[in-house]
């Protein structure tokens, strides 16, 4: 009887060994990365709005505070979208005539909303509350990043869960004094190591392991 | 070939029925054996039964695909009862599963000559049987698509698996035992695709034997590898036997509910998956040899023997209930002295007195060697273990978890259309594949029969 395969067989054989291994190793690297790269987060990924609106002028360049608009941040859930009527406070005056402020104008007389495109999107099995980081000493800037620089708005972090965890398994390296929570350009000082016991102490914040138990984030 | 059975009741003479049947030759083993997958057309017998497992294995599909539809509301588990029958199927499936090792790891490194010709067959139906238990826990999900959490790997959670759940162990001690017995029973089967490789008529056939041979030919130095590979991996496999069903008991055992918080789970739940497991083989081997005519390799040695196995491991597991009796009353634990009492007289007492039938009191029948040595009767009698194994684990999920510690908790489970659909599929998807198991690979392991041959003829001279 003839040979049932060709020589070359056995060498298939083995490359075909150490490939099945090459390719499951490159395979998990790539669905392992691709799950953490912007492409899957959305991270720095800005958006399409109604209107071009620009946080770097707003906050940055003209000094407006963030509770001029997001008024909710400190005693409610969600920080808030601001209707039309507080952006008509300024431009019933300022730049009234201009041509891409046009929607602004026309949300405000038909009293319809504008349609903002959503940028920090979370699960909806998470239970996020804006008023108590804001009040237990987390500043804006440390989710969103230095808004006041960014002339159109993106996620500035991954909002991933190990993000969450990263900071509710040691909260004090980001905490603030209240002072500094609305200043985008807070940096953590050299003692933040100290200063963040105290202020940890001060704000009365919960154990590590109560802010790291399943049920303080899903319900 | 078939000689007249000897006198069987002098005690001398019994010890020699063999466990091959005299005048057998290397060729005429393996032309018996090979015969089956590679000449035998199939037969109506055939056809008709695969076909009833395959409507069956269809019925299972509709059923999971229902499941991943509507989610597990279709079942008839809900608080308290979360578990049901999905769980009381795992741990029945997983428990039949058991034999195969026992058979070809602990009983190869004991020297049992009586498992060469069960082996092949028992492992077979360890791995299918290790498929219908893996596919309930996934199902039971409810999101099966989710189940890669349960396995540690870098995830963006930033958290791991609860390493401290008997869930978890229970996620590695399963995936290590299939993947063990896969490997045993691939290894086992390398001499024989060998052979199917020489002795196939058709050119595809021997691609794929020879393919799957991996370019066997039986050198010394083949044998040589191969028997310490073999002996490896039963060295591996013999604590699995254990392992895995410990593993299983201690989904129960860790947890707090009465009935089930006890230290004699691991031993007697071992000692039950044996029992189902040997009781499984027979309900194989005895078709599977009439079918197809191995009653020469299969003999009344074999049948005798498992049907000993599950009288030994039958009475650990009757030892096991009279356990839980005396330690509810030893133990002074009300909670427990009370669950014991809802055994015989709560609602689900039926299924715990057929339990008691047919776990303990119609397997000492055994006991008896005209019982032992009938085909019909050891039949019957696997089949009547394997339900009431699968009782016992019904008993021990439902009661339990209907009966809590306080009253506004209890609650009653019953069964829907679904879950015994579920339940029936998974038998046609085991059914299904050994119905293709016996036709595409040698039921039975040729290269060590072989061996007897050579042993017997060495003992002739």
């Amino acid at each position: 009887m003839p040979q049932l395969f060709h020589r070359s067989a056995n060498s298939t054989a083995r490359i075909s060994i150490l490939a099945v291994v090459i390719l499951a190793t490159l395979g998990l690297t790539a669905v392992l990365g691709g799950v953490r790269s912007p492409n899957f987060t959305n991270q720095y990924l800005t958006r399409d709005q109604p209107i071009q609106f620009s946080h770097k002028h707003h906050a940055g360049d003209d000094g407006i505070d963030c509770r001029y608009c997001h008024a909710g941040v400190e005693t409610s859930a969600t920080a808030g979208i601001p209707p039309t009527k507080t952006c008509m406070n300024c431009h019933s005056v300022l730049f009234n005539n201009v041509g891409y402020l046009a929607p602004v104008r026309e949300s405000y007389s038909t009293n319809t909303s504008i349609q903002w495109v959503k940028v920090h999107r979370l699960a909806d099995y998470v239970y996020f509350n804006h008023s108590i980081h804001v009040n237990k000493g987390i500043g804006c800037s440390t989710c969103h990043g230095q808004v006041n620089q960014m002339p159109l708005m993106f996620q500035a972090s991954t909002l991933q869960m190990q993000w969450c965890l990263d900071c509710h398994r040691d909260p004090e390296k980001n905490l603030r004094e209240k002072k500094d929570i609305f200043n985008m350009d807070w940096k953590p000082a050299p003692d933040q190591a100290e200063k963040g016991k105290l202020l940890a102490a001060q704000y009365n914040v919960r154990s590590v392991r109560d802010l790291t138990s399943c049920s303080t984030c899903h319900r | 070939m078939s000689a007249a059975q000897p006198p069987v009741n002098h005690p001398e003479i019994r010890r020699l029925v063999p466990v091959l049947a005299p005048g057998h030759t290397y060729e005429s083993v393996t032309e018996k054996i090979s015969g089956v997958v590679l000449t035998r057309p199939l037969g109506l017998g055939w056809l008709a039964g695969f076909a009833l497992a395959f409507s069956l294995l269809m019925m299972l599909t509709v059923a999971v695909a229902w499941l991943i539809a509507k989610g597990v509301g279709i079942w008839g588990i809900n608080i308290p009862i979360g578990w049901g029958f999905a769980i009381v199927n795992f741990v029945w499936w997983i428990g039949i599963g058991h034999a195969g090792t026992l058979i070809s790891a602990i009983l190869f490194l004991l020297n049992q000559k009586w498992r060469t010709s069960i082996n092949r067959f028992a492992e077979a139906m360890t791995l299918f049987a290790v498929a219908c238990a893996g596919l309930f826990p996934l199902i039971h999900t409810g999101r099966p698509w989710m189940a890669y959490y349960m396995f540690p790997y870098p995830s963006t959670m930033g958290i791991w698996p609860q390493f401290r759940s008997p869930l978890i162990w229970d996620v590695f001690a399963v995936s290590t035992y299939g993947t063990v017995s896969l490997l045993f029973w691939f290894v086992g089967l390398i001499p024989d695709l060998a052979t199917l490789r020489d002795r196939a008529p058709h050119q595809w056939q021997r691609m794929i034997f020879g393919a799957l041979a991996m370019g066997w030919r039986g050198s010394a130095r083949h044998w040589h590898r191969y028997q310490s590979a073999y002996m490896l991996l039963a060295g591996l496999a013999t604590p699995l036997v254990l392992s895995v069903h410990t593993v299983v008991s201690f989904d129960f055992s860790v947890a707090i509910v009465p009935g089930w918080h006890t230290t004699i789970f691991p031993p007697y739940f071992v000692a039950g998956a044996i029992y189902s497991g040997f009781a499984m083989v027979l309900t194989i081997a005895i078709p599977l040899r009439a079918a197809y005519g191995l009653q020469d390799f299969i003999t009344m040695r074999h049948l005798e023997n498992m049907a000993k196995v599950m009288l030994a491991t039958g009475l650990i597991v009757a030892y096991g209930y009279f356990f839980e009796w005396f330690l509810a009353g030893y133990s002074g634990n009300k909670f427990d002295m009370f669950l014991v009492q809802q055994r015989f007289h709560g609602p689900y007492s039926p299924y715990y007195f057929a339990l008691i039938l047919c776990n303990i009191l119609t397997p000492q029948l055994l006991w008896i060697q005209k019982v032992r040595r009938n085909i019909p009767a050891l039949f019957v009698m696997s089949l009547i273990i394997n339900t009431g194994m699968w009782l016992e684990r019904f008993v021990i999920v439902v009661i339990s978890l209907t009966r809590d510690f306080m009253p506004s908790a209890w609650g009653r489970y019953s069964a829907t259309v679904w879950d015994y659909a579920t339940f029936v599929g998974t038998l046609g998807l085991f059914t299904t594949l050994l119905f293709l198991f016996a036709r595409a690979l040698p039921a039975i392991a040729m290269a060590e029969m072989r061996e007897l041959v050579a042993h017997q003829t060495e003992e002739h001279e």
